[in-house]
């Protein structure tokens, strides 16, 4: 919605660069493709809200490139990641991970379904066990016959 | 003296709020008709004198009146007119006035339209609206004021955010306040209809309207806002899941629900408490969205005025109106008797499952966009929860929800047999299936999410022009195309909705499963290849604007040796206000974009150049104006216009 007042990195930023810079990337492009598959997960620090991969804040640039060291190295995806939340904390991570009160968070949605669902077909049942609604009432009776009436 | 008008007459404002709450209240407690009529000139008086404050702020803008704290900080003479009267909206104190301004407008026209509501009703309804306009002009009188003077006026002003200074944003927040605000109204109609204790057909009639406005409107907002994204913010994303959008996500969400359980009310009598309950809530997370948007207690990409104070007062407003409008509920909701009945396989469980799967995924985003709040106070975590979040556990919801859409739509009232209702599907799901394995083909199975997208999102449409051939009946064609013009617009308006729906699905899958991303460094008079297209870096030049210069690029686009397009991408600084935007070229096209985007000089020589091709990128928001389209149709259906026309006709007619 309001987009309206723009990104504070924005405007901590005389010239913003672009995001991925040419000369940070990969001369391998399977590397680089994980490297940008890893980063769309990681979040710009002081930004809000943005990954590295869309920040064109300069600590986004230095966790590119600290990305991409660990993987040119040879890191494993997991490895990689790891090393810069050992860094960085748990923060970075967009994705949150399961672990501890976390769990909450992404059972939170399959637990809301199955009991809503379970609510709704005890609810269902008993409207399709109802008896037919009883017609007119005596006040609907009354109200029809004056509507008839004029 | 014109500012200090318009301050008078937001005081006045809230006066007049004041009574509109009070004495209808009384009124249709009593039964005093006297009283109860007090209601509908109050708002209509509400709403001109918040009108003349709008005008007011409009007016200090325009002239650029620097002795106004709001203009120094938001405004510059040298900005262009567009973005002098859009900045009324553009910044915290002047938004909210857009609100009040909108608040008053739906109370008005609920008076103005309102005329075969029942007295007591209409009463209520306009009392609970007045109320909640009490409680934002003290927001704004207390925390907020637009018209506050400073001592000594600056000769010019700070500027406005240049990401804001774009037609596509200036015209997006009033699209989406109109629709929070329009929200209002169904809150008003279960808060009058828990105090009156009685919901019937009626009720679902006339709530009805009102939400679909609401919806109409943020359905538009949210398609604007998601348009400005893609185009403005430089590389092409069209949804962060940032909380400021789930904001307006949320309430969009519910209000989908309403629409369609309201339905219910209306043609069944059934599933009362829970519309009532949808009604209160869709409201509510319109409330919340304000409540994050302001009190900054949720860092978001678009931070608006952060403020504790700010944050607190919403927070106090959301406690009492949501509080005081559950409690009810649980107190009354016991008395709103539901009259039909349904089997386990019918159009209500349909409805319920819609019911169900949208409000869920709305619980989704909302504890994923207050998840980081409650770790930080509950284990003092530190944690972010980001698009792969939102992603994995939101979409499941909306593929169910496409999945058993077209059936759920088609399914007789009461008692239904699922296979009969299946049979006319047989053909729309081959093509469906059809288009998913052509999909894979052609793509070599780069992703196994596109070809399930397609597969849903042909399903829909599919769907959708089945449902409406069915309701043309039997016979020969061109009879069947006699009856298609006389079917009642709300049908049309569901066809045109649910199709829309596929087609936004259609353009995410295909934005994000099949675009080509390019970036590199290229000197002037260098060329590369991006997918089909040659793209050569012409030229650089310089270019004056009104308030910023601008760097411009010339890039000249191929195919097999034959322009495309010479394409004008180009970096903007604002130097009053310090920053400098990207704007891309983009050159649209119904198979897809051709997106250019110009960075920065580099060291060796030659500019960073970042290109895409978008794929189907347009169909996302043509679906989002699909859907509108669809609202705007339902909307002008005949037993809206007939009920409006029968007021003046003849009196006292009930609309049951």
């Amino acid at each position: 919605m309001k987009r309206l007042l723009l990104p504070l990195a924005f405007a901590l930023l005389a010239s913003p660069a672009l995001a991925v810079r040419p000369d940070e990337m990969l001369p391998d492009p399977g590397q680089e493709a994980r490297a940008r598959e890893l980063s769309q997960g990681l979040r710009c620090l002081v930004c809000r809200n943005e990954s590295i991969d869309d920040s064109d804040a300069d600590l986004a640039h230095d966790l590119r490139v600290l990305l991409r060291d660990r993987i040119a190295a040879g890191d494993s995806d997991s490895q990689a990641v790891d090393y810069i939340v050992a860094r960085y904390g748990e923060f970075v991570l967009l994705n949150p991970t399961t672990k501890g009160a976390n769990l909450i968070l992404w059972l939170a949605g399959p637990a809301a379904l199955l009991a809503g669902a379970g609510l709704a077909f005890i609810i269902t049942r008993r409207r399709a066990a109802a008896p037919e609604a009883a017609g007119l009432t005596e006040q609907d009776k009354a109200r029809l016959a004056d509507l008839m009436k004029e | 003296m014109i500012v200090e008008l318009g301050h008078f007459a937001l005081i006045l404002a809230f006066v007049v709020a004041l009574i509109q709450t009070v004495l209808p209240l009384i009124g249709a407690q009593r039964n005093d008709p006297l009283l109860m009529a007090v209601a509908g000139p109050a708002a209509t008086t509400q709403f001109l004198l918040i009108a003349v404050s709008f005008g007011a702020l409009t007016y200090a803008l325009v002239t650029s009146d620097f002795s106004l704290r709001l203009v120094v900080n938001n405004s510059h003479t040298l900005k262009p007119m567009l973005y002098k009267v859009a900045g009324v909206w553009g910044n915290h104190e002047g938004s909210l006035l857009l609100w009040v301004l909108a608040l008053s407008f739906y109370g008005a026209t609920a008076h103005w339209f309102g005329g075969q509501l029942p007295a007591r009703l209409k009463a209520r309804v306009l009392a609970v609206q007045g109320a909640v306009a009490v409680a934002f002009l003290a927001f704004m009188l207390w925390t907020s004021n637009p018209f506050l003077r400073l001592e000594y006026p600056p000769m010019n002003g700070h500027d406005m955010n240049p990401l804001l200074q774009d037609p596509g944003l200036a015209f997006h927040p009033p699209f989406l306040y109109f629709g929070y605000v329009g929200l209002s109204m169904a809150f008003a109609f279960a808060v009058a209809a828990l105090i009156e204790g009685k919901v019937d057909a009626a009720w679902g009639r006339w709530v009805r309207p009102w939400t679909l406005v609401a919806w109409l409107f943020l359905t538009i907002g949210i398609t604007m806002g998601s348009l400005w994204a893609y185009y403005e913010l430089g590389w092409g994303g069209f949804w962060f899941w940032d909380p400021v959008e789930n904001a307006s996500f949320m309430p969009w969400l519910i209000a989908t629900a309403l629409l369609h359980s309201a339905i219910v009310v209306e043609k069944r009598e059934s599933l009362k408490a829970w519309t009532i309950l949808l009604a209160i809530l869709a409201f509510g997370f319109s409330l919340i969205g304000t409540f994050i948007v302001r009190s900054g207690v949720i860092t978001s990409v678009h931070a608006f005025a952060s403020d504790p104070t700010r944050g607190m007062f919403v927070l106090g407003i959301l406690a009492v109106f949501v509080g005081g409008a559950l409690t009810l509920f649980a107190a009354r909701a016991g008395q709103l008797e539901s009259k039909g009945v349904f089997a386990m396989v019918s159009r209500e469980t349909g409805l319920v499952l819609n019911n169900l799967l949208l409000t869920v995924a709305c619980f989704v985003v909302f504890i994923g966009t207050i998840w980081p709040l409650i770790a930080e106070i509950l284990w003092s975590r530190a944690v972010s929860v980001g698009p792969p979040f939102f992603n994995a556990a939101f979409m499941p919801f909306m593929i169910a929800l496409a999945v058993i859409l077209p059936i759920g739509a088609v399914l007789p009232w009461k008692r239904a047999d699922l296979g009969r209702a299946m049979r006319p599907f047989v053909g729309a799901l081959a093509v469906a299936i059809a288009a998913a394995l052509l999909a894979y083909a052609l793509t070599s199975g780069q992703s196994a999410l596109g070809p399930l997208g397609v597969a849903l999102a042909v399903w829909l449409v599919a769907g959708a022009v089945v449902d409406l051939w069915q309701r043309c009946g039997r016979g020969s064609f061109a009879s069947r195309l006699g009856r298609l013009t006389r079917l009642p617009r709300a049908d049309l308006g569901k066809t045109v909705a649910h199709a829309g729906m596929g087609v936004t699905i259609f353009g995410i899958v295909a934005l994000t499963s099949w675009a080509v991303e390019d970036i590199r460094v290229l000197k002037v008079g260098e060329s590369f290849t991006l997918g089909a297209y040659q793209v050569q870096l012409q030229g650089v030049h310089d270019e004056p604007g009104p308030n910023y210069t601008s760097r411009v690029a010339d890039m000249l686009v191929t195919k097999d040796g034959a322009e495309v397009a010479v394409m004008h991408p180009a970096k903007r600084t604002y130097p009053v206000a310090a920053m400098a935007t990207t704007e891309a070229a983009i050159r649209p096209g119904v198979f897809g974009d051709i997106y250019l985007v110009v960075g920065d000089p580099q060291d060796g020589g030659g500019y960073a150049v970042r290109s895409y091709l978008k794929p189907f990128a347009d169909w996302l928001w043509l679906g989002g104006l699909m859907m509108a389209l669809g609202g705007v149709l339902s909307l002008t259906d005949r037993r809206y216009r007939v009920a409006a026309g029968a007021r003046r006709t003849v009196v006292g007619v009930p609309a049951e």
